[in-house]
């Protein structure tokens, strides 16, 4: 618990500073270290890569063939009992370029040469950038899992090659992977082998394509941007400049 | 109809859906040799009190009793996480704001946390006062008309008057702070968008005192009574097991007796329930009752921390230096929070821009609604009305 403000402060006085984002950040983690070689132990080199974000979240990232081995490991020794997510990511960067930005992006783009418009063919891997835990394909698998007596979750991650679209499915342990992994086939056309029932869940029978993947435009956005900044009122009581001021900040 | 058309003319079925669809016609005409009675497929919703919006189920009867239950969703489906890929941070609360419509606020919150998480910005304390007050507002408002509906489901109509009624005061403090009584569209990365308007506080401690009124009204007239208890008890009996392996959340899980709620044991950082007195309601039934019951004791320990919190407010800015145009840095976070429904979170991944790479929201109802087919094997129909309305999804919280 933390300490309350003595009844007697200032009106202004601020609490003790509570940002777990600074300063745990120094400090190693153990919990979710201990997360990261829980996983190492159990699978050895089937872990690629691994990353843990002091105070906040670990992420661990297996190896295709060892996607079904790691949700065994999770649900059996390491205790991972809550079923949290499955999701996917694509790395791509948008192949629409700006145009699939706000118009204030527009506007940043047009004054900073650097961040050109991605040209409409699709890059190679080289140009993906993959976040944390790494990755090396265009498709990345991302699953969330908690352990409710250890009161920790982890992020796992793998890897999807473009020609080979197909993973393990988790519904023979986590039972509610079952419409997770329903939403992602049709959301990214990735397939799970040994799901039961890899059917449609929200798209119409006849619908065409993956709209969460990159390359899939949204239609709405082709037709008419966003307007983006145009709208914003400037701040009342601030500078019109919109340079970086405080918002409000002294309300 | 079968479960696989989805709503649309047959004739745009593939050939395996058509097949299906016969096979389904073929097995309606089966004959169970020892009742005599021919099984059928019963269609509910997509419009149907027990739906929440627009859920529609798929129920293969033999008799009065349901051998294959499935959900159809996808009727509200509006895309949130492709069109979140197109919106400036600031942009996206107004969006999903949506998702689960009886809570907005609620739904702000972790994402707005996770933006937060990455810029490496928190709120003052009085804004994180006045956001966890607002959160537990959201859920007030939220649970207390499942409360009524309840009544309404099971046939007990008053109730549901009750719970509009005095949902009502809940709404009208949300309104009188934001402006909104549904789409607050309030939270900011770095703080609130407002302060608290005066004679507020005061006004707040009544509402809490009539939800509490309230709560024991409900206990009277639904929870107390018989007919209610033999409609939901022993019905819906989810182990805690199952639950876990389904990502069952929030009041549902608890209900199963799992003693887990995101406030106390993960809570992320921008919240003050640290600060606050409560406890943590269980059951140990895991049935219909369990469930209502767990979530009535939640709304008087709401109106108990909104109390507390109000009396602990401290004064100080509402907003902590944020750059007037946000950018967030390039990285990864997932906050998730114990919204009204259950575990909400948002899987955020930055490039370093204006709008979000990508956005993954991890709703409590999808996973709660996707017990369904298990737990709804076996039961007679008039029980899985009171197995969805114990369940308490929000359609917007599952097709997001």
């Amino acid at each position: 618990v933390r300490p309350l403000p003595p009844s007697d402060a200032p009106a202004d006085a601020a609490l003790p500073a509570t940002t777990e984002g600074t300063e745990v950040d120094a400090v190693v983690d153990e919990l979710r270290e201990q997360v990261v070689a829980g996983f190492r132990q159990e699978l050895g080199d089937a872990v690629l890569d691994a990353h843990v974000r002091p105070g906040h979240a670990a992420w661990v990232r297996v190896s295709r063939d060892a996607w079904h081995q790691a949700a065994e490991a999770a649900q059996g020794p390491l205790g991972y009992a809550f079923f949290d997510f499955i999701s996917a990511i694509d790395w791509l960067p948008s192949p629409f370029g700006r145009d699939m930005d706000a118009q204030e992006d527009v506007v940043a783009a047009a004054a900073d040469p650097a961040a050109a418009p991605v040209e409409a063919d699709l890059p190679g891997p080289a140009a993906l950038e993959h976040g944390y835990a790494g990755g090396e394909t265009r498709f990345q698998l991302l699953a969330s899992l908690y352990s409710i007596e250890r009161g920790v979750g982890v992020l796992l991650k793998a890897d999807v090659p473009d020609d080979d679209l197909r993973i393990a499915s988790w519904s023979d342990l986590y039972a509610g992977a079952n419409w997770h992994e329903r939403e992602t086939w049709e959301m990214f056309g990735i397939e799970f082998t040994g799901h039961p029932d890899l059917r449609r869940l929200y798209l119409p029978a006849d619908f065409e394509g993956h709209p969460l993947r990159k390359d899939y435009p949204l239609l709405a956005r082709r037709v008419k941007p966003w307007p983006g900044i145009v709208d914003v009122e400037p701040m009342p009581g601030s500078d019109d400049e919109g340079d970086a001021d405080a918002e409000g900040g002294a309300a | 109809v079968t479960a696989t058309d989805h709503g649309h003319e047959v004739d745009s079925l593939t050939d395996q859906q058509k097949l299906a669809y016969i096979a389904a016609q073929a097995a309606d005409a089966r004959v169970n040799l020892e009742l005599e009675t021919e099984g059928m497929t019963l269609n509910i919703g997509p419009q149907h009190p027990a739906t929440h919006g627009t859920l529609r189920i798929v129920a293969r009867l033999d008799g009065e009793q349901i051998i294959a239950a499935e959900p159809l969703c996808g009727y509200m489906h509006r895309g949130y996480e492709k069109l979140t890929e197109v919106r400036t941070y600031p942009q996206v609360t107004t969006l999903i704001n949506r998702i689960d419509w009886l809570g907005s606020f609620a739904n702000e919150v972790p994402f707005i946390l996770a933006a937060e998480q990455l810029m490496e910005v928190e709120a003052p304390p009085r804004a994180q006062w006045i956001r966890t007050i607002l959160f537990e507002l959201s859920r007030l408002a939220n649970i207390s008309l499942f409360l009524g509906d309840l009544g309404i489901q099971v046939g007990g109509l008053t109730a549901g008057f009750y719970g509009f009624r005095d949902r009502e005061y809940v709404l009208n403090q949300i309104e009188a702070v934001t402006g909104g009584r549904f789409h607050p569209n309030f939270d900011r990365i770095g703080g609130i968008k407002d302060d608290l308007p005066k004679g507020w506080i005061a006004e707040t401690h009544a509402a809490m005192q009539k939800m509490r009124d309230f709560c024991d009204e409900i206990e009277d007239l639904l929870i107390g009574n018989e007919i209610f208890q033999a409609r939901t008890r022993g019905i819906g009996v989810i182990p805690a097991d199952v639950g876990l392996s389904y990502g069952l959340s929030g009041a549902n899980i608890r209900a199963s007796g799992v003693d887990w709620d995101l406030r106390r044991d993960a809570c992320p950082p921008g919240f003050v329930y640290d600060q606050v007195d409560w406890k943590v309601w269980t059951h140990t039934d895991g049935d219909a009752f369990a469930r209502c019951w767990v979530r009535m004791q939640e709304v008087r320990e709401a109106s108990l921390i909104v109390d507390q919190l109000l009396d602990t407010i401290p004064s100080g800015p509402i907003m902590s230096k944020v750059p007037r145009i946000i950018k967030v840095p390039a990285g990864e976070a997932y906050v998730a929070t114990e919204n009204p429904l259950g575990e909400m979170g948002y899987y955020v991944v930055s490039k370093g821009d204006l709008v979000p790479f990508r956005v993954k929201i991890r709703t409590a109802s999808f996973n709660n609604i996707s017990i369904v087919p298990w737990v709804a094997t076996g039961v007679y129909v008039p029980d899985l009305v009171s197995i969805l309305a114990s369940l308490y999804f929000i359609l917007g919280d599952i097709d997001r």
